[in-house]
This record gives structure tokens, C-alpha cells and sequence, in this order.
């Protein structure tokens, strides 16, 4: 490791430790948070008692579907715009404002359609994943190599092998970081949602625990979602840093 | 001429998303989702009302106030971490962590620390800001080239000359794209805090209107916001634009 991960590592120990000190000197008021051990504690019961397993399958079910719909649809979407510029051209504003707007306060709307069930989650999932996942595929396609082209007329190649062999591999680093995106984004806006309003999944649970005054367990959630959600973020991170040397980028 | 196509054509996307919009509304029926023309009737006198001036006003306020925090806070870590390169490695990491993570979650400690108040909501928005602001700032620092810095010397500006008439100029557009995420993002939280639980706002209001099956008033209230963040956008990709040319 880095000089600057170790210090990276001792700073985060020291914030934790600090917190952890902070509550048990009651600096912090045990009704406002918990040490930090104490979370840890509850989580590993209340993961032992297997109590938590229905949410998370549910709302790790629903980020699943949410990002394979905005995956499989974006990308056709990205295929359909790059083949026509002028849909492209006059497209383009509202890609550029897209993740500008709250779309997030249309959710009350899809409960009002769709009523209260997993619909209008994943649909603010694929909302708000989709897009990136269309732009990261346009700015793939972009980036195919014009040589590749001459490559498979000069081999001959038919439209399919030239898509499968040749552009679909020069595009792939590009298509991965819209995949990462989508992925971060469909979890933010499914938890997200479902700490809004939703019959039930782990945003659900911390927004419940919230209400009962139940801090161990609100705590313990909280510690779920974040370390899930770091896990999985760290994961892809790492993946598509693999795919950056790929094609060639220094890795930052 | 081109300028005047695309222009005709990004009319006629709007155009088919009302159709769109209207074909859905004959679909699943009114009560669920008004149609374009009840809503724009609605929306005539439902924005000069006193209650949407109220909330708006609270949701402008709180805004305003954790947009302030957040660029202030935001552009004194990320010009920390973008001079001091150590603090830069260390930290670049863990921001970006932050900034991916779904911060809602963390909402309900700020209400057991505030309460149901505005100071709730603006720390809430500014946690979404500060993050964009940093990292961009921190990049745009790490980003002037070397040699700016040597003519700087060469020239023997003195340290203020050489911020004013250098660093600023170069970094300007950077962080004025870190400024603008800033902006996108502090509103979605302090939106997301009167969705979750406020006693005013028009995050709060829509939530209000959606118990109340009030879909007329729920949409227009998301329209009107809708158009506020892209208008704000447009401006800011604007300046941005401009700035890039200039340098």
C-alpha cells in the first residue's frame, strides 16, 4: 500500500475511534447516535438471525432489475440514436440536462399510476440509470477506431461479425462505465424511494426503525446500506480502472 | 439554418413528450394522472396562490442557505486538497466514496441532531453539494499546467498577482462545472429532506398532495421545479461555455 493508504487508513480509524470515544463519554447523547461498536454488534445479530434476509433480497432484487432493464434498454436506445444524427442532434439538450433536474420528485406521480408496489421503484431506478447507460453507449460508439472499419472490409466480414468481433469489444471499456453508473444510480434511487414511501425493502426498514425510535436497529441498517453500497461502488470502481488501461487511458 | 433545425427539431421532442404525456393520462385515467391541459389550467392559478408562495419561499431559503454552505465549504476543501498534494491522495478517495453512497439514509441522524428545523434541511442539502464542489475544485488545482506556474515566477508576480491574473483565470471553468453539479445536487437534497419530513416546502407539498390524491398539484409542483433546475442549468452550461472559449 501507498504512503497516502496508510495515512488514508489511519485517518479512518482515528474518525471511528474518535466517534466511538465521543458517544461512550456521552459527548454525543446515546438518543442521537450509538457508538459505532454497538452498530456493529446489532447488525452481526440481527444478520445472524436472518430477521433481515427478506429486505435485502427484496432491495437488492429491485437495484438488480432496475439496472438490467436500464442496461439491455439503454444500450439498444444508444444503438437506435447514434444510427440517426438528427434524432441525436436534437436529443442532445435534454441529455445534457437530464441529470440536472430532480427527477426523483416525479416519484409521487408514479405512485399515483402505478400505485404502491415495486413498479414505481424500479421505475425511478431505471429513470434515473438509464440515461447515463444511453450516453456512456453513444460515447462508446463514438470512440470506435474509423481503422476497424477498413480492418473488416478487407477481411470481408459480414455487418454481424464486424459488430460482435470488432466494435463491440473497441466500445466495451466505454459501455462497463455506463454499466458502473447505472448500477450506483439504481441504488441510490431505490433506497431513496423506498425511504420515501414503499411497502417494504431496506430503505423502508431504516425510515421505520426511524419512526419507532428504534436506534440500535436504524443504526445497524444505516451500516448495512452503507457498506453494501461501498462494496459494491469499490468493486466496480476497481473493475473499470482494469478496463481503463485496456484502452490505454494512465490510470488516475 | 442549422442552428434553426435543431431548434425546430428539440421543439418537436417537446411536442411528442406532451403527446406522450397525454396519451398516458387517456390511459390510466384522469384521477391518476391529469392530462396537459387540466394541469396548465390548474397551474395558471395554483403558482400566484399564497400556499405555493409560502412553500416555495421555504424551500428558496433553505436552498439558498445550504447552497452557500456547500460551495463555501466545498471550494475551501478543495483548494486544501488541491495544493497540498498529500492531503489530495489521501482525501480524493474518500470523497469519491461519498459522493456515490445514498445519502437519504443518513437523513434521519441529521433529524435526531436538528429536529424537524430549516438548519435540518440545509446541512441535509449541503452534504449533497460539498462533494462535486471539492472534487472538482481539488482536479481543477492539480490541473494547471507547470508552466503557467514557472511564467508566473519568471515574470515575478507577486503571490496575489499571480492568483488573480493566473490561477484564477485557469481553474475558473473547471470549478464553475464543479459549481454547477453543486447546484443540481443541494437541491435534490434539500427536496429529498422536505419529501422525507419537513412541516413546509414544496418537497413537502408534494408528498402532501400525493396522500391527498391531489395529482394535479403534484405534477405541477414537479413541472415547476423541473423547469426551475433546467432554466438554472442552461444559464450555468452557459457561463461555463464562455469561460472554456476565453481560455
Amino acid at each position: 500500500m501507498t504512503r497516502a493508504g496508510w495515512i488514508r487508513l489511519l485517518v479512518i480509524v482515528a474518525m471511528i475511534g474518535a466517534l466511538e470515544l465521543a458517544c461512550r463519554l456521552n459527548f454525543i447523547d446515546h438518543r442521537v447516535m450509538i457508538p459505532p461498536s454497538q452498530m456493529a454488534t446489532a447488525l452481526i445479530t440481527m444478520l445472524a438471525s436472518g430477521q433481515l434476509n427478506d429486505d435485502i433480497v427484496r432491495t437488492l432484487g429491485v437495484i438488480a432489475i432496475a439496472v438490467a432493464l436500464s442496461v439491455v434498454f439503454g444500450f439498444a436506445l444508444g444503438l437506435i440514436i447514434h444510427a440517426l444524427p438528427r434524432l441525436r442532434a436534437a436529443l442532445d439538450p435534454f441529455f445534457a440536462t437530464y441529470y440536472a433536474v430532480p427527477v426523483f420528485i416525479f416519484y409521487p406521480v408514479m405512485i399515483a399510476i402505478f400505485g404502491l408496489s415495486l413498479v414505481p421503484i424500479v421505475l425511478m431506478g431505471v429513470a434515473t440509470a438509464i440515461v447515463a447507460m444511453i450516453i456512456a453507449t453513444l460515447n462508446g460508439l463514438d470512440r470506435i477506431p474509423r481503422v476497424l472499419t477498413k480492418v473488416a472490409r478487407v477481411h470481408r466480414m459480414g455487418r454481424l461479425a464486424t459488430a460482435l468481433q470488432l466494435q463491440l469489444p473497441a466500445a466495451a471499456p466505454y459501455l462497463f462505465t455506463g454499466v458502473k453508473l447505472s448500477v450506483s444510480y439504481a441504488f441510490i434511487a431505490v433506497i431513496a424511494a423506498e425511504f420515501i414511501l414503499a411497502p417494504a425493502g431496506l430503505g423502508r426498514d431504516i425510515a421505520n426503525a426511524y419512526a419507532d425510535f428504534n436506534n440500535r436497529r436504524m443504526y445497524a441498517l444505516m451500516l448495512l446500506v452503507l457498506l453494501i453500497a461501498t462494496v459494491v461502488n469499490a468493486g466496480l470502481h476497481a473493475w473499470d480502472l482494469r478496463w481503463a488501461k485496456r484502452r490505454g487511458a494512465r490510470p488516475s | 439554418m442549422t442552428a434553426m433545425r435543431r431548434a425546430i427539431d428539440t421543439t418537436i421532442i417537446v411536442i411528442a413528450v406532451v403527446l406522450i404525456w397525454q396519451g398516458l393520462a387517456r390511459w390510466v385515467g384522469d384521477t391518476a394522472l391529469p392530462g396537459p391541459a387540466p394541469t396548465f389550467s390548474y397551474m395558471t392559478h395554483f403558482v400566484p396562490s399564497a400556499r405555493f408562495a409560502e412553500n416555495a419561499a421555504a424551500t428558496a431559503t433553505a436552498f439558498a442557505l445550504a447552497l452557500l454552505l456547500a460551495y463555501g465549504l466545498g471550494l475551501a476543501i478543495g483548494v486544501w486538497m488541491g495544493a497540498q498534494r498529500l492531503s489530495g491522495e489521501v482525501g480524493e478517495p474518500i470523497l469519491i466514496t461519498l459522493y456515490s453512497l445514498p445519502k437519504i439514509t443518513l437523513y434521519p441522524v441529521i433529524l435526531l441532531i436538528f429536529g424537524l428545523t430549516l438548519s435540518g434541511k440545509v446541512v441535509f442539502g449541503a452534504i449533497h453539494g460539498i462533494l462535486p464542489v471539492a472534487l472538482l475544485t481539488m482536479a481543477a488545482i492539480r490541473n494547471i499546467p507547470l508552466v503557467y506556474l514557472k511564467s508566473a515566477r519568471t515574470l515575478r508576480l507577486s503571490p496575489w498577482q499571480a492568483i488573480w491574473n493566473v490561477l484564477l483565470p485557469a481553474t475558473i471553468p473547471e470549478v464553475l462545472a464543479g459549481l454547477r453539479i453543486g447546484f443540481t445536487v443541494t437541491l435534490l437534497g434539500v427536496l429529498l429532506a422536505e419529501m422525507f419530513a419537513s412541516k413546509d416546502g414544496l418537497g413537502f407539498l408534494i408528498i402532501n398532495a400525493m396522500t391527498l390524491l391531489q395529482t394535479k398539484e403534484m405534477i405541477t409542483i414537479a413541472v415547476v421545479l423541473f423547469s426551475f433546475a433546467a432554466v438554472a442549468n442552461a444559464i450555468l452550461l452557459w457561463i461555463e461555455h464562455r469561460l472554456h472559449r476565453r481560455v
